[in-house]
C-alpha cells in the first residue's frame, strides 16, 4: 500500500507554518518527530476529563486513568512483540532506560575486571553510563571498531568477546549516520558466551519492525518522542527473568508491596521500576502515537522513508562539494553530509534561513566524529510526512550554499 | 577615529539595507568574515581559544601606544564575520573605552534571531573575553 502523504501531513499542525518567511521543511526527525493531532487531543482529553493519580485511587477518574495508562503498556507490548506487558517499564526516555540498566543490573552483576562492549557508533547516552559503572566497579569498556563507511567490523567484535564479557550494549541504528547494525548476529554471538545484551532502539523503533522475542535481546530502550509521541517518556523492555533478578532503580511509592521501618518488600515488575507518580498524561497520549503508526503500517512507513533516503542521497551527492558521511549498505532515513571547506554550523544556519530544519554538529557522538576525523556533520533525517519536493528544496539550497566555496 | 557609537550606527544602517531577508544577512556576515586580517598560525593554540563558543574562536591582544590591537579567527565563516564586526567597533582603542563600550548594535540588528540562541551565547563569551583583555591592559597601565 502506498501512503497518502498529503493526507498524513494534514494530521500534523506544526508542519503548516513559515519560518523566516519560507514554508517550514522539517528534516530533524532523528532529533524528535512532530506529533499528530490525535496525540495532542489525547493529552488535552486526559487533563480536561480524566486527570487523576493511577493505581491506588478508589474513584472513577483514577480507575479511568489507570485503565488508559495500562492500555498503553499493552500497546507497547504489542508494538515490540514482548511476551507480556509486565516486561514494559515506562522511563523518561532512552537515556534513563540505559542508566536504569547500568545502575541496577550493572551494579549487581558487573564486577572488577568484567568487560562491557559497546561500539564506535554509540550516542553519548550509551557510553557515559557504562564509563561511570566501569569506574565504580573497576570493569573495562571495550569498543567495536568501524569501517570508513560507518559499519561495525563484526570480526573485531567477535575478537572482543570472552568469558569476561558480561554485557554488550549496542545501538540498533546510528543517530549520526543512520547505519543499521546487524543486531541479530550480535545478539546471538553475545548470548553464545553468556553475556546479556541491551539494544539502544532510539533511532530504530520508528523505522524498523521490532520483535524482541525474535531478536532475543535482553533489554531494549527507546523514546516516545521519536515515535510521533510526547517528550519526556521512554520505554525499557527487559526479559522477565532478567528484570526480576535486578534490584530496584529508584525507591519510593508505587514500587513497594509492603514497607515497615525494618524492611521493604518490593512490588512485582514492572511497578518495581516505576517509583513515584509516573508521567501519566504522556503515557496515555503515547498510545495515540502507536495507533497512528499502526494505522499506516511500519512496512509502508519504511518503504516511503527508504525512497526519500535514496532520492536525497542521489540528489545531494551529485552536488559539487557535498561529501556524504556514513555510506553503510543498510541505513534508516538519515543522511549525514558535509560541504567541502564549510563548517556544518554555517550550513545549518543557511539552511534555516531557507526554512529548512536540520541538525548540525557532533550529534552527541564525539568519539564517532573523532574516528571519522570530523568536527561534525549536517544531518537531514526523514519521517513519514516528508516529501520528495521538500528534498528538492533541500538540494536546491545545498547547491546554492556549496557554490560559495566550490565554484 | 570615529566613536564607538558612530561605528555601531553605521553597522545598523548597513544591516537595515538588507531588510528582513535572513539569507542575505547571513551571506553578508560571511562576506565580512573574509575581510578579517590573517591570524598568526603560531597563536592558533588551545590557550587562545575562547571557552563557551560552539565553534572554535581564537583571540589574542597586544598593546600599541596605549591602545589594544586584537587579532581573532574562527573555524566557521559566520563566526568570523561576527568577529570582524566586533573588531571593527572595538579594535585599536584605549582599554577604558573598550571596557565601557555599550554594544547596542547587537540588539538593534536583531543578532539573536539571525544567529540563534546558542551562537548568541558564544558571541557573548567573545565580548566578555575582549573586555577582559581590556581590563588586564588597563590594570597594567595603572601599575
Amino acid at each position: 500500500m502506498s501512503l497518502n502523504i498529503d493526507q498524513i501531513r494534514g494530521f500534523f499542525p506544526v508542519l503548516h507554518q513559515e519560518v523566516h518567511g519560507k514554508p517550514l521543511i522539517y528534516l530533524d526527525n532523528a532529533a524528535t518527530t512532530q506529533k499528530p493531532q490525535s496525540v495532542l487531543d489525547a493529552l488535552s482529553a486526559y487533563y480536561s476529563r480524566d486527570n487523576s493519580n493511577i493505581h491506588r485511587g478508589a474513584h472513577a477518574l483514577a480507575d479511568r486513568a489507570t485503565r488508559y495508562y495500562e492500555e498503553t503498556r499493552e500497546a507497547v507490548c504489542e508494538f515490540i512483540n514482548s511476551k507480556e506487558s509486565a516486561e514494559i517499564i515506562f522511563t523518561k526516555g532512552t537515556t534513563e532506560g540505559i542508566n536504569l540498566v547500568a545502575q541496577t543490573f550493572g551494579r549487581k552483576f558487573i564486577q572488577k575486571d568484567d568487560e562491557i562492549i559497546i561500539s564506535t557508533l554509540e550516542h553519548h547516552s550509551n557510553i557515559v553510563p557504562w564509563q561511570m559503572l566501569c569506574e565504580e566497579k573497576g570493569a573495562l569498556l571495550k569498543i567495536i571498531p568501524i569501517t570508513e563507511s560507518g559499519e561495525i567490523i563484526f570480526e573485531e567484535f567477535q575478537k572482543l568477546l570472552s568469558s569476561k564479557t558480561k554485557l554488550v550494549s549496542i545501538v540498533h541504528a546510528s543517530n549520526a549516520l543512520g547505519t543499521i547494525n546487524p543486531v541479530k548476529r550480535i545478539i546471538d554471538a553475545a548470548h553464545e558466551i553468556g553475556a546479556k545484551i541491551l539494544l539502544d532502539g532510539a533511532q530504530s523503533t520508528s523505522h524498523l519492525e521490532i520483535d524482541v522475542q525474535d531478536l532475543d535481546c535482553d533489554f531494549l530502550a527507546f523514546s516516545a518522542h521519536k515515535l510521533y509521541g510526547p517528550t519526556g517518556l521512554g520505554v525499557l523492555y527487559g526479559k522477565r527473568d532478567v528484570l526480576e533478578s535486578m534490584p530496584p532503580f529508584l525507591g519510593g511509592g508505587e514500587m513497594i508491596k509492603e514497607v515497615t521501618f525494618e524492611k521493604t518488600i518490593y512490588n512485582d515488575i514492572p511497578f518495581k521500576f516505576e517509583a513515584g507518580t509516573p508521567n501519566i498524561a504522556d503515557v496515555i497520549a503515547f498510545k495515540s502515537s502507536l495507533d497512528f503508526i499502526k494505522s499506516l503500517g511500519k512496512k509502508n512507513i519504511k518503504k516511503h522513508e527508504d525512497e526519500l533516503l535514496s532520492y536525497s542521497t542521489e540528489l545531494l551527492t551529485s552536488i559539487k562539494g557535498v561529501v556524504p558521511v556514513g555510506t553503510a549498505n543498510e541505513k534508516v532515513s538519515v543522511l549525514s553530509f558535509n560541504i567541502k571547506d564549510m563548517h556544518p554550523f554555517d550550513v545549518g544556519v543557511m539552511l534555516d534561513a531557507n526554512g529548512i530544519a536540520v541538525r548540525t554538529g557532533h550529534h552527541c557522538t564525539q568519539p564517532l566524529m573523532k574516528r571519522l576525523g570530523l568536527e561534525g556533520t549536517v544531518r537531514a533525517s526523514f519521517a513519514v510526512y516528508n516529501t520528495k519536493s521538500e528534498i528538492d528544496k533541500l538540494a536546491e539550497s545545498v547547491t546554492k550554499i556549496a557554490r560559495i566555496k566550490n565554484k | 577615529m570615529n566613536s564607538i557609537q558612530y561605528i555601531q550606527d553605521e553597522i545598523v544602517s548597513e544591516f537595515e539595507i538588507l531588510g528582513d531577508d535572513k539569507e542575505s544577512t547571513i551571506f553578508y556576515i560571511m562576506e565580512l568574515g573574509s575581510s578579517l586580517a590573517p591570524f598568526p598560525e603560531k597563536e592558533r593554540k588551545e590557550e587562545n581559544i575562547i571557552k563557551g563558543c560552539q565553534s572554535k574562536v581564537w583571540l589574542i591582544a597586544d598593546e600599541r601606544d596605549g591602545k589594544i590591537n586584537y587579532q581573532a579567527d574562527s573555524n566557521t565563516d559566520i563566526t568570523r564575520g561576527l568577529i570582524s564586526l566586533l573588531l571593527r567597533v572595538l579594535n585599536n582603542r584605549k582599554p577604558k573605552e573598550i571596557m565601557n563600550a555599550e554594544l547596542d548594535f547587537i540588539g538593534r540588528i536583531g543578532m539573536g534571531s539571525i544567529i540563534g540562541s546558542q551562537r548568541s551565547n558564544g558571541f557573548a563569551s567573545m565580548i566578555r573575553q575582549i573586555k577582559l583583555y581590556a581590563l588586564a591592559f588597563q590594570t597594567k597601565q595603572n601599575v
